[in-house]
């Protein structure tokens, strides 16, 4: 599998570290809300298709990235810097929300 | 910055550094293998919107002029420059003294200035066989279009990450961590043994 890093270019796998589901919403660290962190550490889509990443090219540049995987394909649609991008990610917010609807 | 020692500074990679030729050169040597010594490796970091000025500083610092986009880089033989990562540039010069002297110019509101000059060991590979040694270490593309003369990548080599530049059309610049110097260069050798290497 081949992740085309926006500064590297295309890099194997294995340069890159998954860093977890770029659908989450982390709260406020300060936040009492509970709901709100269960949803973050466990409530995931698990969508057959595209799906919100985040990788980082932990052995090349070291940035974070924002990457839409098809689960189904490995095919990857979209690649792009996390930076200015906080909280959720949204990269592929149409699969999200079509996924969101489905549930 | 790198204290002036005497009589040479000590190498990471002594025990294993044999001046000579190896392996099978018997129909020529085709790769070149040495250690640069840098007096001085720095890394160069921008704040977000600060890329600008911290080419420009170093520009002021080593009158180098590093071209656009993503790993480019120069060297005129002395000193060299190549991004290696967005906004972040990896500076060396055969002279001492390159963290101190960007301090100056380098504000804390451009960026940051990290002094490697101990922690990274620049090994060199020129010759005919030098991609094709390279590329039995790392999957990337070292041929001439897509990795020029000057660029730097980023990559890693069984996770130890390596920097690269390309410094000639068959000449490579390999700054690896100093602990893992030794076994590197080890490997080095043993992968350009069947062209035929020597050690300068
Ligand atoms: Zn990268």
């Amino acid at each position: 599998m081949l992740i085309t890093c926006p500064y590297c270019g295309p890099r194997d796998v294995i340069e890159f570290t998954y860093q977890g589901d770029g659908n989450r919403e982390r709260p406020d660290p300060a936040s009492q809300n509970f709901e709100a962190w269960n949803a973050y550490v466990y409530d995931r889509l698990n969508p057959a298709g595209d799906h919100n990443e985040i990788w980082q090219h932990s052995g090349g540049c070291r940035t974070h990235l924002k990457v839409v995987r098809n689960t189904l394909t490995h095919e990857i649609s979209s690649v792009a810097f996390m930076r200015g991008d906080h909280g959720r990610g949204d990269h592929g917010s149409a699969a999200r929300r079509k996924a969101e609807d489905k549930s | 910055m790198v204290e002036p020692q005497s009589p040479e500074p000590l190498s990471p990679l002594e025990p294993e550094f044999h001046v000579g030729s190896h392996g099978n050169f018997e129909h020529g040597v085709e790769i070149i293998l040495t250690e640069t010594r840098p007096g001085s490796i720095v890394q160069l970091a921008a704040w977000p919107g600060e890329e600008k000025k911290l080419i420009a500083a170093i520009r002021t610092v080593t009158g180098l002029a590093l071209p656009d986009g993503a790993g480019g880089g120069v060297s005129d033989g002395v000193k060299s420059v190549f991004g290696f990562a967005p906004g972040k540039f990896t500076v060396a010069d055969e002279a001492e003294g390159l963290a101190a002297a960007f301090a100056k110019v380098v504000t804390p509101a451009i960026g940051t200035v990290t002094d490697l000059s101990h922690g990274r060991t620049a090994i060199r590979i020129a010759g005919p066989k030098a991609e094709w040694v390279l590329a039995k270490f790392f999957a990337i593309d070292f041929s001439l279009p897509a990795f020029p003369v000057g660029a730097g990548r980023s990559t890693a080599h069984h996770d130890v990450f390596a920097q690269i530049q390309r410094t000639s059309a068959d000449q490579f610049d390999i700054y690896v961590f100093r602990s893992f110097a030794r076994s590197f260069w080890k490997a080095l050798c043993h992968a350009s043994e069947e062209v035929g290497y020597e050690v300068q």
